[in-house]
């Protein structure tokens, strides 16, 4: 394991990018409809240099059904794993994620409340949805941060987590609060609670690339913090790491993440928790490192969650968080153990 | 040259008042050392220095209050060795102590740092982990760790040190290795070094002057054997000190 993570360099990337093309291309082709790989790459192919695609080849369910859902799948997951892998280093606690501290409940919550109460930002489509969602993902951090911090001082793992798990439960029931009121406004209680990327369009992927683009780019630009963070925080303070404002920016930026992630697929829980992990053991600590590999193997893992969701009990559509939650329960249990025997 | 000063520092946790108008000055190529009691609010003084815990008066650095420093531009003169050090993930040895590099490449347009890279294997050298440095720092003992927290400091090249508890938990070969090399550092030119020390032989050794705190008070400040009198001993830790050392000795003869 060390090996790897000593010669982890261009070659991994390259490894990555291509493990990524293949799942990207297996989710185009696999579905209710197979398609064979030769027309999806004809039909990618011709649509991408503007050329004519030959009659026969599926043009509708690739390029308007799949390849949106497909690439929209893969930004969702890129993102929550590089929110995980940014939390875990910052709060130097391998349990942290969006959903085991409350912030993907919280912003889902948000997001119900303007679906129901019927806000939105003139001239955008989903843009009140959306704010709300990343203020509230923001709020639920801070609350939670700040009840952990009254609790004990040095933010431990068990109070975060308790304090996430209490907040979680909280905010659950008050989105079943709200639905239970406004329910024809509402697209169904599992899309929030359990997550889903059908339906999503090319509109969406915009959003999504854009956001993934911007907040990415700042988390790997503190890649170095992150580190000194993930050391600890007064060792970060004692080298000179500005250590509340970037930890202000980082959560800033992780709770817009999440926000843009929920109000688009709702809750998808365990992908910023597993993932990181995963890439931890190839890669190493290092957030330089760590950082690009999250967010690679958070986009491959949830491309093949999603696939299993959408092709397991056909013609019957899982929702992808049931994939993600039981994998992850595993995947989590094992973590907890395992970090517990290393103290 | 007087390089740290502190006036009247106080530090209160809610009704409770840790630290109490506590004044002290640290001139170059001086060693003061921090002696007192458990619970005398000697670590405390020390995270007030790092801006670790909100404080009123004033700590000045070379003449300017310290809270007008820039975080890095303050790890760039002062380097801290804290008592606690435990990492959570499997950095290497080489990976936390260049990270004590931090300051001097924090900008996002900094040059190459090749200076840092000759000063992280100094540090590396002269901590004797060179050959450790692949090592992930969570298969370390204690000592191990250490020594690569103190490497840190040094490759951070700071002008002043300051040190919690540098010799906690190391056996008595690391305890003199590591005071060693401090007393080392401090004899280049612009350097002082402040610490907290528990054990009266060491502070006594190494030690140029001294800060004697009870209750976050200070009982006594100046050169250390002008602090470290029987009398001031025994008023603070309410006990015979100097009959205590000699009857520890007396065990060796």
């Amino acid at each position: 394991m060390k090996k790897l993570s000593e010669h982890f360099s261009w070659r991994t990337y390259i490894l990555f990018i291509a493990a990524l093309i293949a799942a990207m291309l297996l989710c185009i082709c696999v579905g209710s409809v197979n398609i064979p790989l030769g027309d999806t790459v004809t039909a990618l192919w011709n649509s991408l240099w503007g050329m004519e695609i030959p009659t026969g080849i599926s043009k509708s369910i690739i390029l308007n059904v799949r390849l949106p859902r497909v690439l929209n799948v893969a930004l969702v997951g890129a993102a929550l794993s590089l929110c995980g892998a940014a939390m875990q280093g910052l709060l130097r606690n391998p349990l942290a994620d969006g959903s085991t501290l409350g912030v993907s409940s919280g912003a889902s919550l948000g997001a119900v409340l303007s679906l129901a109460l019927g806000i939105t930002i003139p001239g955008t489509a989903y843009g009140g949805t959306m704010v709300m969602a990343m203020l509230f993902a923001f709020l639920s951090l801070a609350a939670i941060l700040g009840l952990a911090y009254t609790l004990d001082r040095s933010l431990t793992t068990n109070s975060i987590i308790l304090i996430g798990v209490i907040f979680s439960m909280f905010a659950s029931s008050a989105i079943n609060l709200v639905i239970s009121f406004a329910e024809d406004h509402i697209k169904s209680i599992t899309f929030w609670t359990m997550g889903s990327l059908s339906g999503t369009n090319f509109s969406h992927t915009r959003i999504l690339a854009i956001s993934v683009l911007l907040c990415g780019g700042v988390i790997l630009r503190y890649a170095r913090e992150l580190n000194a963070f993930a050391i600890g925080e007064d060792n970060a303070r004692h080298i000179g790491v500005n250590v509340k404002g970037v930890k202000l920016i980082i959560l800033i930026t992780v709770s817009v993440l999440i926000g843009v992630c929920v109000s688009i697929s709702g809750t998808i829980s365990f992908v910023g928790l597993v993932m990181p992990h995963m890439a931890r053991m190839i890669t190493g600590p290092n957030h330089k490192r760590l950082l690009p590999a999250s967010m690679f193997s958070g986009a491959i893992f949830l491309l093949l969650a999603d696939l299993t969701a959408r092709t397991i009990l056909r013609p019957i559509e899982l929702s992808i968080g049931v994939v993600t939650s039981l994998v992850g329960a595993v995947a989590f249990v094992t973590i907890f153990y395992r970090t517990r025997k290393a103290r | 040259m007087q390089m740290l000063k502190g006036n009247h520092i106080t530090v209160r946790y809610g009704e409770h008042t840790v630290v109490d108008k506590m004044s002290f000055e640290l001139h170059e190529g001086q060693w003061l050392m921090l002696v007192g009691p458990n619970g005398a609010g000697k670590s405390t003084l020390i995270e007030t220095i790092s801006q670790g815990v909100p404080y009123e008066g004033s700590i000045e650095l070379e003449g300017t209050d310290i809270r007008r420093y820039k975080p890095a531009q303050l790890a760039r003169k002062i380097g801290v060795l804290s008592q606690k050090n435990s990492v959570g993930y499997g950095y290497s040895v080489e990976e936390v102590v260049g990270l004590g590099r931090y300051a001097y490449t924090s900008s996002f347009l900094s040059a190459r740092d090749d200076e840092g890279r000759d000063q992280v294997e100094r540090a590396l050298a002269l901590t004797g982990l060179t050959e450790l440095r692949r090592s992930s720092v969570l298969t370390l003992s204690g000592g191990e760790l250490q020594r690569t927290f103190l490497a840190q400091v040094f490759a951070q090249n700071p002008q002043v040190l300051i040190l919690d508890e540098p010799a906690n938990h190391l056996d008595l070969v690391y305890q003199k290795h590591i005071f060693s090399l401090i007393a080392q550092w401090l004899k280049e030119p612009g350097r002082g070094v402040m610490s907290v020390v528990h054990d009266l032989g060491l502070a006594r050794r190494y030690g140029t002057h001294a800060v004697l705190m009870n209750h976050g008070k200070c009982e006594a400040h100046g050169k250390i054997n002008d602090v470290l009198t029987p009398e001031n001993l025994r008023s603070v830790y309410d006990m015979d000190v100097y009959a205590w050392m000699q009857e520890m000795l007396e065990q060796w003869q």
